[in-house]
């Protein structure tokens, strides 16, 4: 389906999720977050673009690698992004959320 | 129940056994709470604080006997070292899965925010102290500070 984010029409699942990357910008980026009650700092910024390096290489998301990564530890990562820190940060970098149970 | 449409606030988990797929069990409970943003508490009690004792957390089996779904002749099971080698087989395997050992799996959750309980009977009955246990457990406590710890809306318990 279509929504407006960021003054664009972007196609997005059910769950907010974007569907098609090319559609991402910084500010469709900070648009979701906004909704989500996130403002990014460049912390954030990290980790969104570690994310999206991760998924353009298709390696599976999961807490623990997010932790193990060298860009942000778990303590971190959860302060960053406070409520479902995983799903929410992929959402934000547009890509898809994380299938992973760890 | 109403609140919320009944959305799950808070996982209590209470982990009462010290086999390793009743700690994975739980560990993956709690840790996949936190990543849906549910908070998630551990309540360790009886063979369950083998998992947060510092000495036997790294040495946890999976049960060989009177476990009918590992599909081994129980007097097999009950060979010397066949619970070592089930362990190891499985541990290899949960590694491939990008499963954690039971000490990071601990860091991990105490870094997602989960609490962690110890039970005060049990510590008491296997004479532990605090620092036989893992460094990340809050506090020993009475199983009717578990139950204050417990209160709020959206709040399920779950034993294991």
């Amino acid at each position: 389906m279509e929504k407006v984010i960021a003054g664009k029409p972007i196609t997005v699942n059910e769950e907010g999720y974007l569907t098609d990357f090319n559609q991402w910008d910084e500010k469709v980026g900070e648009a979701i977050a906004a909704e989500n009650h996130l403002s990014l700092t460049p912390r954030h910024w990290d980790v969104i673009k570690y994310l999206q390096n991760e998924q353009k290489n298709q390696v599976a998301l999961s807490i623990r690698r997010v932790g193990k990564s060298g860009v942000v530890d778990i303590k971190e990562l959860y302060s960053l992004f406070p409520n479902a820190p995983l799903k929410t940060a992929t959402k934000i970098a547009g890509i898809p959320k994380p299938a992973s149970c760890i | 129940m109403n609140e919320d449409k009944g959305a799950i606030k808070k996982m209590m988990i209470i982990l009462s056994k010290g086999t390793l797929e009743n700690v994975y069990a739980a560990f993956v409970l709690a840790n996949g709470a936190r990543m849906e943003g549910i908070a998630a508490e551990i309540f360790f009690t009886f063979f369950g604080l083998e998992a947060i004792h510092k000495k036997k957390l790294e040495h946890l089996h999976v049960a060989t006997v009177g476990n009918p779904a590992m599909h081994m002749p129980t007097m097999l099971g009950g060979l010397p070292g066949m619970e070592a080698l089930a362990s190891n087989m499985m541990k290899k395997e949960m590694e491939k899965i990008d499963m954690p050992d039971i000490l990071e799996f601990l860091d991990i959750l105490t870094a997602s925010g989960v609490k962690l309980w110890a039970c005060k009977l049990a510590v008491d009955m296997f004479h532990y102290t605090k620092d036989d246990l893992y460094e990340g457990v809050e506090a020993i406590i009475t199983v009717g500070d578990f139950y204050k710890e417990s209160a709020g809306e959206g709040v399920h318990m779950l034993f294991i």
